[in-house]
């Protein structure tokens, strides 16, 4: 058979931001001239060797990279495959969230930004956004849904204590689709010497992008990492936790357009995918816009926003990145639902047989592994996005 | 650049008016959710020169507290966009005033861009202002559509947006350009300081093809004629909301409302 050579991945975004038919920005006037001067400047910003120094730089000596990858032979064992791990979770502030906001805050510094916004869900991006504003000295204000500001107290902390303002999100679910919203908002309100910086793949072009290009360090060093262990760059699985979906982005970046791995995306099903408490998007999403790009996205059948829920509030996001909502609409990407109890178990798992305590993200990752057709020669890297300390709470209830 | 050949309510007003208009919001739905068009009445007895009708959405970014209050408010009641098409339905034997309809792009994608502008068409409603459909997407993918129709679709320009993009606009664009005070969310300003003021005469200066409204900020007599000194007129919408909120929307105290802002 004739192929011809197609020089840019079907992957990539194009240059009016689009993935497949997913993407685009769409954008209040108010929010046009931040989001132009961003997507005007970013990719020249990046390949700046100047930026690219200091990057790598923060990303050595202050994140920790790079992060182990990890055979995690037990799980291997009861799995019957050969599990990686991707120690994502030993990034400073515990999990992948930092690499993002180093790269966004180098960004931010050099459009000349005095002041940071971001969102939260979890709590790690918040941390992690708090964490270089103190290191680089500027001003930071955190967005976080008043039920995700009850449930993951610690997070809350360090944010304060990191000298970030915590502001509540009331409106709507008060979680993290709100305090996105407000995040937004207060971008609309001071546009001239604020940067927002978004925490996952979402967004309008050229976040989606920009974010993706940050996490990507991850699957890059898979692939170093694995040619050492494995004398082999690619695995046969990929496996991440997707909410808005930044280290599943990162972790299948440079793999995209190899069909042979397999690029396994867990969505949170909630109490169950047709329960109506569910984060299943995918699932239960249909395409529709919100926070700036066409998505897949859970809604009514009038177009407003439907209210999710996971136990993890990481993954509580009604939509996905317009990224994945291309991989699962072309068939690249296989989307699993994992309940709340389902992801619970997998992380008590992992603590037993490997000594890790995930977070309850990455639980949800981990659970996709009994789902998988996998063979005994199979090699399967989980990306290991966070720690479950920030989860303890959650997780002594079913002790 | 094509300019459409749009004739409707709202051209026709600007044709023959182009001084100290007065357009007013109002959250479809709100307060009860078939007040629509007792609100609709009681603005067109009061003497308004438009009024836009607010589609509510959960997730209105560009608005402040009081608009998303209205829009929950509205969708608790069951508000959706069909209802508000069968609220509008023969409005137009008793409803002369330009009517808009205000909301955001993600109920009338689900609705069906095409289907939205027939009914829109059938209904009697003249324009449409969608905030998060940004002027480069609504001209690639959207306009053909709109103007099938006759649907004139209103864009916004802030203190931020570039005097080359403020042409662009102004080029494609037909009825009026809706002028953001400021930086801001709805309902997040009041007052007109020098720095608007200083936008308002740039805009001004420019001699744009369109007429110009200013809104966000605009809440009372003295920030409606700031904004008159400089422009067509204003948009009245936070203000307004809330004076429904406390007074319900009986005819006297909208024709009260309006009286206050422009005696």
């Amino acid at each position: 058979m004739q192929t011809t050579v197609d020089t840019q991945s079907s992957f990539e975004v194009t240059d009016k931001g689009f993935y497949g038919h997913f993407g685009g920005a769409f954008i209040p006037e108010m929010l046009y001239p931040n989001v132009e001067e961003l997507r005007q400047n970013y990719l020249n910003i990046i390949a700046d060797p100047a930026f690219q120094a200091e990057f790598w730089q923060l990303l050595t000596d202050y994140v920790g990279r790079p992060t182990p990858l990890f055979l995690a032979k037990r799980l291997s064992a009861q799995v019957g495959a050969t599990i990686y791990l991707k120690r994502e979770d030993l990034c400073h502030t515990g999990a992948h969230k930092i690499n993002n906001t180093i790269g966004q805050i180098l960004v931010a510094q050099r459009l000349g930004k005095k002041r940071i916004v971001a969102e939260t869900g979890a709590g790690q991006h918040g941390v992690a956004t708090a964490t270089v504003c103190a290191l680089m000295g500027l001003e930071c204000i955190i967005y976080m849904g008043s039920i995700d500001i009850e449930r993951q107290k610690p997070n809350v902390d360090r944010m304060r204590m990191l000298g970030a303002e915590v502001r509540p999100a009331k409106s709507g679910s008060q979680t993290l689709k709100d305090a996105t919203n407000e995040a937004m908002r207060h971008w609309i309100n001071n546009p001239v010497d604020t940067h927002y910086i978004i925490g996952s793949v979402v967004g309008p072009h050229p976040y989606p992008d920009m974010v993706a290009r940050f996490q990507s360090v991850i699957s890059e060093e898979i692939r170093k990492q694995l040619l050492e262990k494995e004398s082999r760059e690619t695995p046969d699985y990929v496996v991440a936790c997707v909410g808005g979906g930044s280290n599943a982005a990162g972790a299948f970046f440079h793999f995209l357009d190899e069909p042979q791995v397999r690029l396994i995306a867990a969505e949170a099903a909630g109490q169950g995918v047709n329960t109506g408490h569910s984060a299943a998007t995918t699932a239960l999403g249909k395409p529709g816009v919100l926070h700036g790009s066409r998505t897949i996205l859970m809604q009514t059948e009038d177009g407003q926003v439907t209210e999710p829920y996971s136990i993890s509030a990481g993954l509580d996001y009604p939509g996905i990145g317009p990224l994945h909502a291309h991989l699962f609409d072309s068939g690249r990407g296989d989307f699993y639902s994992v309940t709340d109890d389902d992801a619970v178990k997998a992380g008590f798992n992992l603590s037993k047989l490997e000594g890790i305590i995930p977070a309850l993200e990455t639980a949800h990752a981990l659970a996709v592994l009994n789902e998988l057709p996998l063979r005994k020669s199979d090699v399967v890297v989980v990306c290991l996005s966070g720690r479950g300390d920030k989860d303890l709470s959650t997780y002594t209830k079913y002790l | 650049m094509t300019t459409s050949t749009i004739q409707n309510r709202i051209t026709d007003l600007f044709s023959t008016k182009s001084d100290r208009l007065l357009n007013v919001y109002f959250t479809a739905g709100f307060p009860q959710l078939n007040d629509t068009r007792t609100v609709l009445r009681g603005l067109q007895q009061a003497g308004v020169d438009l009024v836009e009708i607010g589609m509510p959405y959960s997730d209105p970014v560009a608005d402040g507290e009081v608009i998303q209050q209205s829009n929950g408010v509205s969708l608790e009641h069951g508000m959706t966009l069909r209802i508000l098409f069968e609220q509008l339905a023969g409005c137009r034997d008793e409803i002369n005033v330009p009517i808009l309809l205000m909301g955001y792009i993600n109920p009338v994608l689900q609705f069906g861009v095409e289907a939205f502008c027939r009914k829109c068409q059938e209904v009697g409603v003249d324009g449409v202002i969608l905030p998060d459909l940004p002027f480069d997407l609504y001209e690639a993918e959207y306009r053909d559509t709109f103007e099938r129709y006759g649907i004139l679709n209103i864009f916004l320009i802030t203190p931020q947006t570039s005097d080359e993009r403020i042409r662009l606009i102004d080029e494609a664009s037909e009825g009026f350009i809706y002028m953001v005070s400021s930086a801001s969310i709805t309902g997040s300003v009041s007052g007109v300081s020098d720095v608007m003021k200083a936008y308002f005469e740039r805009i001004a200066g420019m001699n744009l093809r369109n007429p110009r409204l200013i809104g966000f900020g605009i809440n009372n007599q003295e920030t409606f004629d700031a904004a008159s000194e400089h422009a067509n007129g204003a948009i009245i919408g936070s203000a307004f909301v809330k004076h429904l909120q406390k007074n319900g929307p009986g005819a006297e105290g909208i024709d009260a409302f309006v009286k206050a802002v422009r005696p």
